[in-house]
């Protein structure tokens, strides 16, 4: 067995308020920074799963990122990083 | 030959608030409340079923994202598949939500703030276990508490929401006019509670076991647990 560690982003959907966002980026604009256009608040999570193989523990991941990790009606979620120890 | 008392059981997750509440509103209303834990696999039988405002789990990852994986929750949606009745309020209705029994999700309020105040809902529907006994267009007054009540969907959920009549309440002023002065949270086209299809499941945002005693305000509450209690009893959705 191999312990891959799995980086997954969740955001919310494009179009949807993100009213978290939104706060950050006028709070980055009172500090000076005018030039941010926009800012988008989401979820970072980290994960050490054991599998056999990396395609399996990946699969995996997936399933848990659909099923509990992000709520498909209102975000989206890409698995971003992979490292195996 | 007495009366047959409804058995309504209120689910207390960890960082459930609102369940004490829940079990003294259905008391009040001459139902028989039930305590129901969220790790059992039994519902002992009741006739309905309250999922209490709270932060469930702490509302870590979603609100009501943990809760609706809870292992209750399988019973909860059991029961409702059967066609018993369900109300959510407030995280409840977020859990509902999460959990697949209704349509849509609910996000951070449109200010970023908490709020709490009094709200006046617009009945859109009588086609469920909470509204049988009102009348589309009537207006209730009851309290709201919470950051995350924004309620959205996807544009084909929505589409279904509107077009089946499956809104409950929006958001309205008191003589029931809905326009964005009277939304409170930024919630699409002023929703404040939904149904399923079939109506035996419904959850909403603001508290209606807050409001069933005059003597601490509004008692806007009170129609919605009668009609609960009374879909309870026949054991099947209006």
């Amino acid at each position: 067995m191999t312990t891959f560690t799995f980086e997954v982003v969740v955001t919310l959907k494009p179009g949807l308020s993100d009213p978290a966002g939104k706060a950050v980026g006028s709070s980055l604009s009172a500090l000076g920074w005018t030039n941010v256009t926009n800012a988008k608040v989401g979820k970072h999570i980290v994960l050490d799963v054991e599998a056999a193989d990396e395609g399996a523990a990946r699969a995996q991941v997936d399933d848990m990122a659909t099923r509990l990790l992000s709520n498909p009606v209102i975000e989206d979620f890409r698995i971003v990083e992979v490292a195996a120890t | 030959m007495t009366a047959a008392v409804p058995r309504i059981g209120v689910v207390t997750f960890p960082g459930s608030l609102d369940d004490r509440d829940a079990l003294r509103a259905v008391a009040t209303m001459g139902g028989e409340p039930v305590s129901l834990w969220h790790a059992e696999h039994d519902l002992h039988g009741v006739d309905a079923v309250v999922l209490p405002g709270g932060f469930s789990y702490g509302d870590y990852l979603r609100a009501g994202a943990i809760a609706a994986r809870a292992p209750l929750l399988d019973q909860v949606a059991a029961f409702a598949a059967v066609g018993g009745s369900v109300l959510g309020i407030c995280n409840g209705f977020q859990i509902l939500c999460e959990a697949g029994l209704l349509p849509g999700a609910l996000i951070r309020n449109r200010s970023l703030r908490f709020i709490c105040r009094i709200v006046t809902l617009r009945v859109e529907t009588a086609q469920t276990a909470v509204t049988r006994g009102l009348t589309p267009g009537e207006t209730l007054q009851m309290p709201m508490k919470h950051g995350e009540g924004q309620w959205v969907a996807t544009p084909e959920q929505l589409a279904d929401v509107e077009e089946d009549g499956l809104v409950v309440f929006r958001y309205s002023s008191g003589e029931g006019i809905v326009d964005d002065v009277h939304n409170p949270n930024g919630a699409t086209n002023n929703i404040a509670g939904v149904r399923n299809a079939v109506g035996n499941v419904v959850g909403l945002m603001p508290h209606p076991e807050h409001a069933v005693d005059p003597d601490v305000g509004p008692t806007g509450g009170q129609a919605l647990f009668a009609s609960l209690l009374e879909a309870a009893l026949e054991g099947s959705p209006a």
